[in-house]
């Protein structure tokens, strides 16, 4: 590989850390960026401390490798494309995944874009994923290491976006990467995974929601009697698949656990029941991306992923009227709308999309609204 | 390749002669409040720099209170002056007038006064050149009830400089205590504080090629201040605080050595002011000069440009590749480019305000930087455009 410009996006951690690191040690000339992606102040003059420390750690880590390093301000875009729509899907009772969102809008777009009008050829990040170059095109692939494979957020990527991104980790693993780190002596080398979503660093999704959003409380209903079992305080405080912290009133009758089986939102009501209530086997998924060739119309083997750490199901998928169906062949447990489905390819991402709606194992009429 | 540093606004290389005056002085110890004799020498030290400042300023020594620098004088003045103010008129809620373009070091104690004690807080407007009107000052100095007036002397972005002595006239007249920010100004313009009847005026070591972390509240003797640092009761009870003798003494050989040279300074940077500004309106045709045409109205190290549909820290961060330093005029903790008060103020839509670029001149300047620069900038403005025609 000759020589590139390359935009490094440091997060102040100790992936993106190591990522910079290769990079330069590959001969490439090297920029450092910290985004600055969302301010918590409410005057939006300054951010919470917590990324103040990241840009920081950031920035000693670009001295300390001896590259330019500049923060980007995106909290503008981030609270448009990213923020207001985590808002908006919650009120419209889908689970959206914000940091697919940041990848497709924000890092490898705004970003991306930015970075190739500067002069740039690539950005460079910490994930792990690994991009090969096949017969028709640049492939995104999982990373080694399965634990933290993060090729499931990365799905959104087109194959443009996908030849002008670099992740020079997938083929380690983290236990290594934290390794390196140590013996490149960077500050950050010990420094926490970080889990949450950036912008609910207390990680209580729901509690930022009802925030956000105000109180709209409703039922929560047996789903098969109908019985009223307790109350929420808003639809968007519970995930299809929930079982804690629904504090329901009045026991099952065999004293089984209930699960989050439904969310009406016309009604407002939180429906449970039990577990295998939450079996689907069908997917039908809007809007999709595909990494390299489109689907197409006829049935093909793939494996598909639903969430950032669930297993893949074997499943076929084709295209029908632009939508992404998908049949499992194994049932997966607890699914939501607005949750991305990834498709693969052995290990090959072939492309994703939103899941409108799906089917309970066994029934043919759809159980979650599109 | 040879970096171009055209950033002197924000900080210039230090003067050997200031250099030499610190190195002497930290070879000796003593507190300069001791009363042995290691500590009346370091005083010697601190007493001859204060009249040294004095004389080179045409000012009392005992007008000079030491302090750790512009924003620590700029917050004495402003707190120091609105606090004392209240308590001689027995009032707890008085007006101060400022103007939307000064310094953060000013603006941000004046509305920490206005949020945590009850100040009003009156800004004279300025005209499309970043120049504050004093008609504004008089009008809101005949409707009484103001504690303070701080108007800079020069704006640090655009290089405005405005009519501090007509203001000066006017508070003195409504005996109302006036505060002017002489940082950008020492060095560049003539202060004669002799024959300008301000109650305060800060002035800053690193800007003019003394050491950082040390600076100057120039007050009028007479005048009433309530601390801000409490402690060791030093500079008459007024700024406590351990005095620094190799800084004072090498800010002190810094002021006499850009007074001495001034005229010819001033005349040399003034030339390549018009140079800078020939050259980039020639590689950048579309390039604004924002505030006033070069000559009496402005700053002669100041160069302040928009470059309309780009984004100023692309902008930045290209030159800097180019090894051009230079800034976008505001700075933020984080790192995260806000657009410019002052240019905001003047009128500038915010777009064009984040599409600007301070060039600011010192004693290391050549044209032969100047050349760089205006080689550089087609091509870096060319790119940003294209930057930011994809964020936009």
């Amino acid at each position: 590989m000759s020589a590139m410009r390359i935009i490094s996006a440091m997060s102040g951690g100790v992936d993106s850390s190591v990522a910079t690191a290769r990079m330069i040690d590959q001969g490439h000339e090297v920029v450092g960026i910290h985004l600055a992606l969302s301010r918590t102040d409410s005057n939006g003059k300054s951010r919470g401390c917590c990324t103040l420390d990241d840009a920081r750690d950031a920035r000693r880590v670009a001295d300390k490798l001896g590259i330019p390093f500049y923060v980007w301000d995106f909290s503008t875009e981030f609270a448009e494309s990213v923020m207001d729509n985590f808002h908006s899907e919650y009120e419209l009772g889908r689970t959206p995944n914000p940091c697919l969102r940041c990848n497709e809008k924000i890092k490898f777009s705004a970003v991306l874009d930015r970075a190739l009008a500067l002069g740039f050829d690539a950005v460079a990040t910490g994930h792990y994923a690994q991009i090969e170059h096949g017969p028709d095109g640049v492939e995104l692939h999982r990373a080694i290491d399965p634990l933290k494979d993060q090729s499931y957020v990365l799905g959104v990527l087109t194959q443009n976006q996908l030849a002008h991104s670099l992740f020079p980790l997938g083929g380690d693993t983290k236990v290594r990467i934290r390794e390196e780190a140590l013996e490149r002596g960077l500050s950050t080398a010990k420094k926490p995974d970080s889990h949450d979503i950036c912008f609910i660093p207390d990680g209580d999704t729901a509690g930022y929601l009802v925030r956000k959003l105000g109180e709209q409380p409703g039922n929560i209903t047996d789903a098969a009697t109908g019985e009223v079992l307790g109350r929420h305080s808003g639809t968007f405080t519970v995930t299809i698949g929930q079982r804690r912290g629904l504090n329901l009133t009045v026991p099952a009758e065999d004293g089984a656990p209930r699960y989050v089986v439904d969310i009406d939102r016309e009604t407002g009501t939180v429906i449970v029941g039990a577990p295998e209530l939450l079996d689907v086997d069908f997917i039908r998924a809007i809007n999709p991306i595909w990494a390299g060739a489109p689907l197409g119309e006829a049935p093909t083997d793939v494996s598909a992923q639903v969430r950032a750490h669930a297993e893949p199901v074997p499943a076929s998928a084709y295209v029908d009227s632009g939508e992404l169906i998908i049949n499992l062949y194994e049932p997966i447990r607890g699914l939501a709308p607005g949750q991305a489905a990834v498709i693969y390819s052995g290990t090959k991402v072939l492309g994703s999309a939103t899941v409108a709606s799906t089917n309970r194992v066994g029934k043919q009429s759809s159980l979650h609204g599109s | 390749m040879q970096r171009v540093y055209l950033d002197h606004a924000a900080t210039t290389s230090m003067l050997p002669q200031a250099r030499a005056a610190w190195l002497e002085v930290s070879e000796t110890v003593g507190n300069a409040s001791s009363l042995h004799t290691s500590g009346r020498a370091a005083r010697r030290v601190v007493e001859s720099a204060r009249e040294s400042i004095a004389e080179d300023l045409g000012i009392r020594p005992s007008a000079v209170i030491f302090t750790g620098g512009g924003t620590e004088s700029d917050n004495l003045a402003v707190k120091g002056l609105y606090w004392a103010r209240c308590s001689q008129l027995g009032q707890n809620q008085l007006i101060i007038v400022t103007s939307a373009i000064e310094h953060h070091a000013v603006l941000d104690p004046v509305m920490w006064l206005s949020e945590h004690d009850g100040a009003a807080v009156e800004f004279a407007r300025t005209d499309r050149q970043g120049c504050v009107s004093a008609v504004e000052i008089e009008n809101a100095l005949v409707r009484g009830g103001v504690a303070l007036v701080s108007i800079m002397w020069a704006n640090n972005e655009i290089g405005a400089i405005q009519p501090v002595h007509e203001i000066a006239e006017l508070c003195k007249k409504f005996d109302v205590p006036f505060h002017t920010d002489a940082v950008q100004a020492l060095g560049q313009l003539p202060l004669g504080l002799g024959e300008l009847d301000a109650t305060a005026v800060t002035i800053s070591s690193h800007k003019i090629g003394g050491p950082v972390g040390v600076g100057a509240l120039i007050v009028d003797p007479f005048a009433k201040f309530t601390p801000v640092m409490h402690g060791g009761g030093q500079e008459r009870e007024i700024r406590s605080g351990t005095f620094d003798p190799a800084s004072i003494a090498a800010f002190a050989a810094a002021i006499h050595y850009s007074v001495s040279d001034l005229s010819e300074h001033a005349a040399r940077l003034r030339e390549l002011q018009e140079y800078l500004i020939a050259a980039v309106t020639s590689a950048v045709p579309e390039a604004i000069l924002n505030g006033p045409p070069p000559g009496e109205a402005r700053l002669p190290n100041n160069t302040h440009f928009s470059f309309p549909g780009c984004e100023g820290d692309s902008l930045l961060m290209l030159l800097d590749a180019a090894g051009i330093d230079c800034s976008t005029g505001s700075a933020c903790t984080a790192g995260i480019p806000e657009p410019s008060h002052v240019l905001l103020s003047m009128g500038v839509d915010e777009k064009t305000a984040r599409a600007s670029l301070r060039f600011s001149l010192g004693r290391d300047s050549s044209k032969e930087g100047i050349d760089q620069l205006a080689q550089a900038l087609p091509g870096v403005v060319e790119r940003a455009l294209r930057a930011g025609s994809v964020s936009a």
